[in-house]
């Protein structure tokens, strides 16, 4: 508790303990007998005591031309109940009122501070390496290619480049991946990470304005200003609510009883005039406080930030409340491949009709295309592994569009497509894999092919799964790649459509063709790596970049980003949003209801004061609490 | 020009109508609280002086909410 918090607390204490025996004396419990006026004035201390900042408040606005707030609509009312006679009533809403302000700040303070712990990424300090030691400086003035010193337990203030010593990360806070990432010599660290076993010499490579950590804060304080639309909509719906239960209540205490004076209909039930304008008037005090508004207006932003901060936590950075709300209602999902499905870097996956052994096979033609710079060359030699013994290759020969032809331990190796085979006369067998085929031949021999595609990532399929399971109708995947590619991946993890053979300009022109498909409220999500599909990640309803740990251009671009690889997270995404936008619409609804049903009870005069201040705190502190379910959705 | 500001202020609504009081001083192109994290994105008008926009900005809040408070 802050110190506004502890201060109120006491004044409330204090005022109760005027107002309980004061309670009983004038509702006669307690037989005292003491003139009207004293009781009044002894009334008045806890009342004045628990209740003058409202009481000023109410008095600013009215000066300053703001008229309608509740600081307004709780001294009216409870200045009405007192002039009325009705002492006890009008010091304890008072009271209560109090009460409910007391914990509604407490409650928002207090998840404020959990939510920031979460995202609790920012470094403190880095212990730079100057001539005379180390140095314990403010990150900010830490210069590009500086080397600071991480101890185990020490947050990694700034990107860079290990330059000694190994250790293990916690990444949890910027991934949500609570594996500890090993890191040696030459590995890039990013800020934001914890240190947990060994001491680390880092160069930063970026300032601390420029690091990922720093990214990551900005964009996470700033998710909660691009406010939803219902958090719009609550804001607007109280500037009108407001002012008209104010004149509902005017109305309420003028009207019904000049139509008994005038008509003279009901006048039996009141014994004089007095009482029947005090009868009404209390009515309409009593709908004063009910009517405001504090219960929606606090849960609304409070669900949002809870749900934007358990996301977070989860490694889902959402850029805003609009965007959960509308990652709720995302029904097609529409899908780059390379990067997203699968992991972007080529590997062999099968070699066929080879009289050699595949390793032997391997060797020879890693060996033919040594000199090549082609990724197919690259990721030939990692499946090779070992290192190779260039000086075994002579007479390299490119023949573009088909191969290489290389001179390897005095044998004449070919490797290339099936144009070459035809060249050479190599009798090769066409293969009913799918992926860039290439074919061997040694001495004009043919020696078999080897098949290299990109590789499924883990999990692809089952967030297909999941996906279908939270509600996405259609899932496309958009691709660069030929057809029996596309086909194939698509048909691996199991998505419903997929286009192939597009240019990056084409992506765009597909999501806009699907965007026309989706109907109503219906809305396209797009996920891409953040490479060259920027366009695409802006043009679609929603933009989700994977795995852009680091790249500035997603981060741009995307409205969600999902911190590590896992495309199991698109879904996890959209169901921490529907639980959120639920928990929102449940909040609405109740606040509204039992605010409504309140109001009709207490104009026909059967809800008293008590039950309007009971119902009033009540429906708040019932908000507040379910709104902090919007944290919890770890096993979501 | 953008700028972050800190401020302190006990109710959403309240921080609703800071906002508003704000949108509407001379000088204040955009404007958006977070009662969430206490704080205030002010995006100002083309050559205006942030600093004497903000004193208004902190009058006429002070007007509709006399509890806030602005770190300037």
């Amino acid at each position: 508790m802050n110190k506004k918090q502890k201060n109120l607390l006491l004044r409330i204490i204090i005022a109760a303990i005027f107002f309980v025996p004061l309670y009983l004396i004038s509702e006669d419990i307690v037989h005292v007998s003491v003139p009207k006026w004293v009781v009044l004035i002894l009334f008045l201390i806890p009342y004045l005591l628990v209740g003058y900042d409202i009481l000023r408040k109410a008095f600013l606005g009215i000066k300053n031309g703001q008229v309608f707030d509740e600081n307004f609509l709780m001294t009216v009312a409870t200045v009405g109940a007192i002039a009325l006679g009705e002492y006890g009533e009008g010091v304890a809403v008072m009271l209560l009122y109090q009460v409910g302000e007391l914990f509604q700040s407490y409650a928002v303070g207090k998840s404020r501070r959990n939510i920031s712990d979460l995202m609790d990424i920012r470094p403190d300090y880095a212990n730079l390496e100057t001539e005379d030691g180390t140095e314990r400086v403010d990150p900010d003035e830490v210069e590009i290619g500086s080397v600071i010193v991480v101890k185990p337990g020490e947050k990694i203030p700034l990107d860079g480049v290990v330059i000694e010593g190994t250790s293990a990360l916690n990444t949890s806070a910027l991934t949500g991946e609570s594996k500890p990432r090993e890191v040696a010599v030459d590995d890039e660290v990013l800020s934001g990470s914890i240190n947990t076993t060994g001491v680390l010499r880092i160069r930063t490579t970026t300032e601390f304005d420029e690091s990922t950590a720093s990214k990551i804060l900005d964009l996470v304080e700033n998710a909660a200003s691009r406010k939803s639309k219902s958090e719009n909509f609550i804001s607007k719906f109280a500037r009108y609510y407001t002012p008209v239960v104010c004149y509902a209540a005017l109305a309420l205490a003028v009207l019904p009883p000049l139509f008994c004076m005038i008509t003279g209909v009901g006048m039996e039930h009141y014994a004089s005039v007095g009482r029947l304008w005090g009868d009404w008037v209390l009515r309409a005090c009593t709908f004063l406080v009910i009517s405001c508004p504090c219960a929606v207006v606090i849960s609304i932003p409070l669900s949002f930030f809870a749900g934007l901060g358990g996301a977070g936590r989860e490694g889902i950075l959402v850029k805003g409340s609009n965007y959960l709300e509308t990652l709720s209602q995302v029904k097609t999902v529409a899908f780059d491949k390379t990067g997203t499905i699968t992991k972007g870097n080529f590997a062999v996956t099968a070699v066929h009709h080879s009289p050699l052994d595949e390793k032997e096979l391997l060797e020879y033609t890693a060996l033919a295309e040594a000199h090549s710079s082609h990724p197919i060359s690259a990721s030939l030699r990692t499946a090779h592994g070992r290192r190779l013994d260039e000086s075994r290759v002579t007479d390299v020969q490119e023949l573009s569009g088909h191969g290489v032809i290389a001179k390897v331990d005095g044998r004449l190796v070919a490797v290339g497509n099936e144009k070459l085979m035809e060249k050479l006369g190599a009798d090769y067998h066409p293969c009913s894999h799918t992926g860039t085929i290439i074919h061997i031949a040694m001495d004009g021999e043919y020696c078999g092919h080897i098949v290299i595609s990109d590789e499924l990532k883990e999990g692809s399929g089952e967030a297909m799964q999941e996906l279908r399971k939270a509600g996405v109708r259609k899932t496309v995947m958009l691709t660069g790649d030929a057809e029996s590619v596309a086909k194939k991946v698509a048909g691996e993890v199991g998505i419903s459509e997929y286009r192939a053979g597009l240019l990056p300009a084409d992506k765009v022109t597909a999501v806009e063709e699907l965007l026309r498909e989706c109907s109503g409220n219906d809305r396209l999500a797009f996920v891409g790596d953040g490479i060259n599909d920027a366009p695409v990640l802006s043009r679609a309803d929603i933009g989700i970049a994977m795995g852009a740990l680091g790249s500035d251009a997603a981060i741009e671009a995307a409205d969600v980003v999902l911190m590590d690889d896992d495309p199991r997270k698109i879904s996890k995404a959209i169901r921490i949003s529907r639980k959120c936008l639920a928990i929102v619409k449940q909040n609405i609804v109740l606040a509204l209801a039992v605010k409504f049903i309140c109001l009709i009870l207490a104009a026909l005069g059967i809800a008293n004061m008590w039950i309007a201040i009971i119902a009033d705190v009540g429906v708040m502190i019932v908000a507040v609490l379910n709104a902090i379910r919007c944290l919890f959705v770890k096993k979501l | 020009m953008k700028k972050s500001y800190k401020i302190d202020v006990d109710c959403a609504n309240c921080a609703n109508q800071m906002e508003d009081a704000a949108k509407k001083t001379a000088g204040v192109k955009d404007c958006s609280v977070s009662f969430m994290t206490l704080k205030m994105k002010v995006e100002f008008s083309e050559g205006a002086d942030a600093a004497a926009v903000m004193q208004e900005v902190y009058k006429n809040c002070k007007k509709v909410e006399p509890d806030c408070e602005i770190y300037l």
